[in-house]
């Protein structure tokens, strides 16, 4: 027996992993099957609860909320996080204070950050008033409030708060890069924003699947902060997942259907951990 | 240092000899709204002035999310004292888990059967022959709250009922002032709709699809009816950017709205602002056309502890409760109506008053939380928040909704 210490040391991670994270979630797959409402039980009854949950307005309305806030959020951030950790990386002056700006979003919570975007969007005193008082009368800018819109207000909101995060762990994939890279293309006479483009980014690819994963992360459990900017409105046209999950298991006292949604989100999930675990581990072997 | 440890120690002795000669108990509710809060001050002084110390733990969450806390406490071990629920379908799981701490011998001691009018709440708090919960007072949602102020702007009388209401929409909105008040929560249109439909379709109708479930009623000519009525009252309401149900009244009471269909509880905010029934407002309950109130309202429950002396402060709290000087003083800055028809209610407002006149003729109807189960309430809730906010939603696809929720109800 190698390792025996180890080996024992690791005991209450293995039990931590097989209890917690496969036990509950097998548990919660196997109650999604039956039609528990306030406590769980055992009757089985089928699809039925998936049935329901695609029948819902909600929940469709949902998912597609979800889509547009993952796609977007996952493009705009990773881009501007990229674009300021390049900047930074230019050797600016002043470069820690700049730092420290961009991630400070990062630092308040989902609540606190949905409640300041609530304000600064809400016609009646955050931008569009100011606008207006400055000689735009006709200015409307009140996305909150409009179905169609909602979901890219929620979406500036989180931007704001999660791309100072990428852009830190861009900016320490940049510093990552050798020196002697830069001389050489330099040497070659090759512009700056084309060594990025073909040389650091391709370089920087682990960097990249890093924060693919924290932000779709995020993404997948988005729900204090549509809670704190719109509630699910105007209507339910700002809905998420999560929030469905949460509403029906303990507003609506079905943990039946509740099951049911995170099971949903637990194959979403999985649909994006996937391809991540084949690039880190299954990528190597390639190599 | 030696001061501190001194004072350390005063304080924790004087902590315990407090809790040794009055008993503490937290008390969980969801009453933060002005009028609300006055009204729940009263419990409290009641309680402590009996002997025994109230701990406030109110919720900000309203209903909805209150509730799904204070469930979740209890289910998970940390029960508190005593909490109010809506009586209604909330608590039977509990119940049924053996969860909440049965109060028969306090209610036969106390004679409760007797003096809880109409028997229909202490029938709610019965699980099995059991009495649960000690209901606090009678609150219904039926009621169209007007503002004076914001009719004399424009120029016209204070309509009678509602299609007189709707009748004057529009020289409201000429005034500048929105004619309907309504919050963009879920419960709020949900609440609005019911209103409507008791108001437009009458009694039968409503039975037949919230008590028997009918789908066929749901889908019919009366229901069609209900549904353009609330077509109706969300054109009149669209322009409302308001999330809280207060919020929507103080803009009754300012006379910035010309109406808000909300439950009796509106009544305390016109009264915390120092506003007089039928001077500065009138209220209509049924919306002045079917004058009937349901008979919903809120209870004390009280989750089962294992110190013997808070039981024993528990019983008292709920005796305490149905008292008719506890029921006097709660009721009158709550604006909701007593639970027991043999209280002195002199100084009760206009709108008291009318509400009391209804209870006496024995016009109620159950709660609608009496009548469905959670899981329906919630998909009737989505159901109507999206149909109040989204007007591109016609009625017939909401009423086609609607009947399929009817007919998945329970």
């Amino acid at each position: 027996m190698k390792n025996l210490n180890a080996k024992i040391a690791s005991i209450p991670m293995i039990f931590t992993a097989l209890v917690i994270f496969v036990g509950c979630t097998a548990w919660t797959i196997y109650h999604s099957f039956t039609n528990s409402r306030l406590l769980p039980n055992n009757n089985w009854v089928g699809f039925d609860q998936y049935e329901r949950l695609w029948d819902t307005k909600r929940w469709i309305v949902s998912v597609g909320n979800l889509a547009i806030y993952g796609v977007c959020s996952l493009v705009i951030s990773v881009i501007i996080g990229f674009v300021l950790a390049a900047l930074l990386d230019r050797k600016i002056r002043f470069e820690g204070v700049f730092r420290s700006i961009f991630l400070f979003p990062f630092a308040l919570s989902f609540i606190v950050t949905g409640l300041v975007w609530q304000w600064i969007l809400n016609p009646e005193f955050g931008v569009q008033k100011v606008l207006q008082s400055l000689g735009w009368e006709n200015v409307t800018f009140d996305p909150l409030y409009n179905p169609d819109l909602v979901i890219y207000g929620i979406l500036i909101a989180g931007i704001w708060q999660g791309s100072g995060l990428i852009m830190c762990v861009m900016l320490a994939g940049l510093r990552g890069i050798d020196g002697d890279i830069w001389k050489a293309t330099r040497v070659d006479g090759i512009k700056t924003w084309k060594t990025y483009i073909f040389v650091i980014i391709p370089m920087m690819k682990p960097v990249f699947v890093t924060a693919l994963v924290l932000i779709a992360s995020g993404i997948i459990k988005v729900y204090d902060l549509v809670l704190a900017q719109t509630s699910g409105g105007p209507g339910i046209a700002s809905e998420v997942p999560a929030k469905y999950v949460y509403d029906k298991m303990f507003n609506a006292q079905n943990l039946g259907q509740g099951f049911a949604a995170s099971t949903m989100m637990l194959v979403s999930v999985a649909i994006v951990l996937i391809p991540w675990a084949y690039l880190q581990f299954g990528g190597k072997k390639n190599d | 240092m030696k001061m501190i440890k001194k004072l350390l120690a005063a304080a924790v002795l004087t902590g315990l000899s407090s809790l040794s000669s009055a008993t503490e108990l937290e008390v969980s509710h969801w009453w933060t709204s002005g009028g609300e809060a006055a009204a729940v001050t009263e419990l409290a002084k009641a309680f402590d002035a009996s002997g025994d110390k109230w701990k406030d733990s109110a919720i900000a969450a309203g209903g909805g999310g209150a509730a799904a806390i204070i469930i979740s406490r209890i289910l998970g071990g940390d029960p508190m004292g005593a909490t109010q629920l809506n009586h209604g379908r909330d608590a039977e799981e509990l119940i049924k888990a053996g969860l909440l701490q049965d109060l028969t011998d306090v209610a036969e001691k106390e004679n409760w059967r007797e003096i809880i009018r109409p028997s229909s709440l202490l029938d709610s708090c019965t699980f099995e022959g059991r009495i649960y919960c000690a209901p606090v007072n009678i609150h219904s949602p039926q009621w169209l709250w007007l503002s004076h102020k914001a009719f004399k702007d424009a120029g016209i009388p204070v309509p009678k009922n509602w299609s007189e209401f709707i009748a004057a929409a529009p020289a409201l909105d000429k005034a500048g002032k929105l004619p309907l008040a309504v919050g963009q929560q879920a419960w709020q249109s949900n609440l609005t709709f019911n209103a409507i439909t008791i108001a437009i379709s009458g009694l039968e109708p409503w039975k037949k699809v919230y008590v028997d479930k009918n789908a066929e009623v749901a889908g019919g000519e009366e229901f069609k009816k209900v549904f353009e009525a609330a077509d109706q009252a969300r054109k009149i309401s669209a322009k409302g950017k308001m999330q809280d149900w207060n919020a929507a009244t103080a803009m009754v009471i300012k006379g910035d709205a010309g109406g808000q269909i909300m439950g009796d509880w509106a009544q305390g905010e016109f009264q915390l602002a120092g506003q007089v029934a039928g001077e500065d407002y009138t209220c209509l309950p049924g919306l002045g056309v079917t004058e009937m109130i349901s008979t919903g309202g809120d209870a004390f429950y009280f989750p089962v502890l294992k110190d013997a002396e808070q039981t024993a402060a528990q019983k008292r709290l709920a005796a305490l409760i149905i008292q008719k000087d506890t029921q006097v003083a709660f009721n009158l800055k709550k604006g909701s109506l007593p639970i027991r028809g043999d209280v002195d209610l002199e100084t009760a407002n206009d709108c008291m008053k009318k509400g009391i006149k209804i209870l006496a003729g024995n016009n109620v109807l159950p709660d609608l939380s009496q009548v469905i189960s959670a899981d329906t309430m919630s998909d009737l809730e989505d159901l109507m928040v999206e149909f109040w906010n989204d007007p591109s939603m016609t009625t017939e696809e909401a009423q086609e909704r609607f009947v399929k929720v009817i007919a998945r109800a329970d």
